[in-house]
């Protein structure tokens, strides 16, 4: 079963997001009242690993378990997008306290009320991609 | 066990995402949850709306598998692996939960103030809760990517877009915890 592999990776993941409590609302307030490191250490150590990954990965010029060269796109030049669209989703993470991936562990973790903020992201996505070529990017 | 089912410590958590976002790469994919919301609307039939969601949703059946292993994973850590000692939150965190009249989390990994069925079927906290994932949809499109496209992936590989992402990020994260959870509570 060849997406037994990616189910693996997300149940370890939403079992991280889980266990560090990166999925709480209570950290992410205290996140952004800055009266707590933890989550600042999640996001910094993350960063640390995959930066080492990364550079071992491109120096060794190690290939993904196909055979095929690792590539990792680069991001699209552009600033109003970023920040824009950055604001907007920070003031959502804020608000609620989640963002993607901890809307979907938090499903599993039993909250039933995140299917209203699932509910909210999906017409926000879906109007996303009506106004896509009508809005400045 | 402590170590197993209490709080697990940043370094270790952050280490795991980050090694998350290593097999994906490895796997010959990229780390992104925000991409799913868009695969979800194209499967309920957004296609015909617009060309954004005019794509073959099967490209991204992979990434279908990491959210549902990430359901799974909420799942089985809140039931197998769930301690006492949870969310130890700084006590002046707590003070500011008091007046904002927020629940403490005595156990819970979320408020009841804003999750708890109760809140959820009143006309403000649905407001609020449909508020919150709106931005959340419309934002990280915009912005071509949430905290594990540009937070993790991003600023791991030295991207300049991904920082002034996250600084967004962190511009909106403030406005909503200094000025919106005051107003709203």
């Amino acid at each position: 079963m060849k997406l037994l592999r990616f189910v693996l990776v997300g149940f370890i993941f939403g079992i991280v997001l889980t266990k560090s409590e990166a999925i709480s609302w209570y950290r992410i307030y205290e996140m952004f009242q800055f009266q707590s490191f933890h989550m600042y250490g999640i996001i910094f150590t993350a960063i640390v690993t995959g930066v080492v990954g990364i550079r071992f990965f491109k120096k060794k010029e190690i290939k993904d378990y196909k055979g095929l060269p690792i590539e990792i796109l680069d991001k699209e030049r552009a600033r109003f997008r970023y920040i824009v669209g950055g604001i907007m989703f920070g003031l959502g993470w804020g608000i609620v306290g989640c963002c993607p991936g901890p809307i979907f562990v938090l499903l599993g973790a039993g909250v039933a009320s995140i299917g209203v903020v699932l509910l909210g992201a999906l017409i926000g996505n879906f109007i996303y991609g009506v106004l896509k070529d009508k809005i400045p990017h | 066990m402590e170590l197993l089912y209490g709080t697990w410590h940043w370094s270790i958590s952050g280490f795991l995402i980050g090694i998350t976002m290593l097999m994906l790469i490895y796997f010959g994919k990229t780390f992104g949850m925000s991409s799913n919301l868009r695969t979800l609307c194209t499967i309920l039939g957004a296609k015909r709306k617009s060309n954004y969601f005019n794509f073959d949703w099967r490209e991204q059946k992979w990434n279908l598998a990491v959210v549902f292993g990430a359901v799974l994973g909420g799942y089985f850590a809140t039931h197998f692996l769930n301690g006492s000692h949870i969310l130890e939150l700084n006590p002046r965190t707590l003070q500011q939960l008091q007046q904002l009249n927020i629940d403490f989390p005595n156990g819970k990994i979320v408020p009841d103030a804003i999750f708890s069925i109760d809140a959820m079927l009143s006309v403000k906290g649905f407001l609020i809760l449909l508020l919150g994932g709106f931005l959340i949809g419309f934002g990280t499109p915009y912005a071509g990517g949430c905290t594990s496209g540009h937070a993790i992936t991003g600023l791991s590989n030295l991207q300049l877009p991904s920082l002034i992402a996250v600084i967004g990020f962190f511009i909106g994260g403030l406005i909503a915890s200094y000025f919106l959870i005051p107003l709203f509570f």
